[in-house]
């Protein structure tokens, strides 16, 4: 929907009301009565939006929501499922992750989780329990992006503390590590390439340093983050298949091993800070 | 780099740690680190063999490292690593290929339009549509483009600044046709070596760092 993102970009660089009905307006000019209106809704939506603060609070809403349905051939909820501080807290979950979980004998990052439970309490197949695992506009709502907005908003204002001290929880950071620094592909990129090294930039877009404490914390506490430019609320796990586009790498399987290792290598450089997501970006 | 069986890479970390362990009173712990690292690193390779795809044009060879994209990424710097980088330099810049009819610069209006174009090569890229070269990403060009990034130098005024006598021409076609001949460790993308932009393109390049009348030396 590209009329609806170039509104809400028109609406947030744009701060006066009488500007911003002359943005609108602008931008309504060429269209059909028909574009006109959905724009319009559109721009009124967002509006609305705005009012409460981060349009991510629909997603989180919506997780919330799913997160109580009863789903799956079990018809259960997800009040059964442990992200790790047991069956049903979510309070706090997301900080803690990823972590070592016995019953899978595997290090989880919160995509994992929700998938393990999914498939072992609602009986659902793999396959459904990825279904569109990143949104797409209003007809592809994801249902990953929803739950995992609402776990990660339960962990806002607390200190990210992956797990850290399981052989496998140690494995994984190494690993991810490794994987970090990887270069690889038709332009023998690493994520190390742009992420290793204070106050880059492409173009006027600034990188985080990911291997300094500081701004490792900062970043990780970003995401899941309201893209503007996109109309979505976008995932970690998300940010992490975009940097392997651009990379040029094959691309990494939803909730994989790899991203895990990687996600936890990032959260382990992040440790100790203020997490303060879902938050909003350009 | 063709493909290496992962059954290789079992063998050798395997064969890393049944070394570790019989040694254990000779190995000092510099020794048992690179070691654990390079486990790490088979490790890792492995992960990423099963857990990434083909998408599109990017395609799974692409996680087969060659050479530099090997010694690069590996810790700690060793003396030996050192040597391998110096040589690997030798067989990059060994690979070069000038221009076949010996003429280094093309159209710098041509060569503002790569340097703007970040197309190609990712999964999102219509396969086999023409690549730029995304200068703008990492380095200041001209004056006009205030949108350019900084993990590379400035070249504003670069040929301003070195002039176009054989040696400089000679030298910039080899930066851009494979950085890593100069440094095995560069961040910059090897454009001619890899195939990303063809030999008119790069002529095209050239121009716009080395022409006169280009904007970069404005």
């Amino acid at each position: 929907m590209p009329a609806v993102a170039a509104a809400i970009t028109a609406i947030t660089i744009v701060t006066s009301p009488v500007v911003l009905i002359a943005a609108v307006a602008g931008l309504l000019l060429p269209g059909s009565l028909a574009q006109a209106q959905t724009a319009s809704e559109s721009v009124a939506k967002y509006r609305e939006m705005l009012a409460d603060g981060n349009p991510a609070e629909l997603w989180e809403a919506r997780g919330e929501t799913i997160w109580n349905e009863k789903r799956g051939p079990q018809q259960v909820s997800l009040a059964g499922c442990d992200l790790g501080r047991g069956p049903g807290v979510v309070k706090g979950a997301y900080v803690g992750l990823p972590k070592y979980f016995a019953d899978t004998d595997k290090v989880q990052d919160v995509e994992q989780r929700l998938i393990t439970c999914m498939t072992t309490l609602q009986g659902l197949s793999l396959e459904e329990a990825k279904r569109q695992p990143f949104g797409a506009g209003t007809a592809k709502k994801s249902t990953m992006d929803a739950l995992v907005a609402w776990i990660a908003s339960e962990s806002r204002g607390m200190k990210i503390a992956p797990g850290s001290k399981h052989p496998k929880e140690i494995q994984a950071f190494k690993v991810g590590q490794t994987i970090f620094n990887y270069r690889g592909g038709p332009y023998d990129f690493a994520c190390a390439t742009c992420h290793s090294a204070p106050q880059q930039r492409i173009r006027l877009q600034e990188l985080p340093d990911l291997t300094n404490k500081a701004e490792a914390q900062k970043s990780y506490a970003s995401w899941p983050a309201y893209r503007v430019s996109q109309g979505e609320v976008r995932t970690m796990q998300h940010r992490l298949n975009d940097c392997f586009r651009q990379q040029r790498f094959p691309e990494p399987g939803y909730a994989s091993d790899a991203i895990t290792a990687l996600t936890m290598y990032l959260a382990q450089q992040a440790q100790g800070g203020e997490f303060n997501a879902p938050a909003m970006k350009r | 780099m063709k493909k290496r069986p992962l059954v290789a890479l079992a063998v050798l970390s395997a064969s890393i740690l049944g070394c570790a362990a019989v040694t254990t009173d000779a190995t000092d712990s510099a020794d048992a680190n690179t070691d654990s690292n390079e486990r790490y690193r088979a490790q890792a390779i492995a992960l990423m063999k099963s857990s990434f795809h083909d998408k599109e044009q990017a395609t799974m060879d692409r996680l087969d490292q060659d050479g530099v994209q090997r010694v690069c990424d590996r810790q700690p710097d060793t003396p030996e690593r050192a040597q391998e980088r110096a040589a690997l330099e030798k067989v990059e810049l060994a690979a070069v290929k000038f221009p076949a009819d010996g003429k280094f610069l093309g159209n710098f209006v041509e060569g503002e339009k790569i340097a703007q174009s970040g197309v190609g090569l990712q999964w999102s890229d219509k396969a086999g549509s023409i690549a730029g070269g995304n200068c703008y990403a990492c380095h200041q060009l001209t004056k006009a483009e205030v949108s350019y990034g900084n993990l590379g130098p400035s070249l504003y005024h670069y040929g301003k600044l070195r002039g176009d006598a054989d040696a400089s021409l000679r030298y910039t076609w080899t930066r851009l046709y494979n950085a890593k001949a100069y440094n095995a460790c560069s961040n910059m993308p090897r454009f001619g070596h890899k195939g990303i932009l063809s030999e008119q393109q790069l002529k095209d390049v050239m121009a716009l760092l080395l022409d006169p009348k280009s904007p970069v030396n404005q």
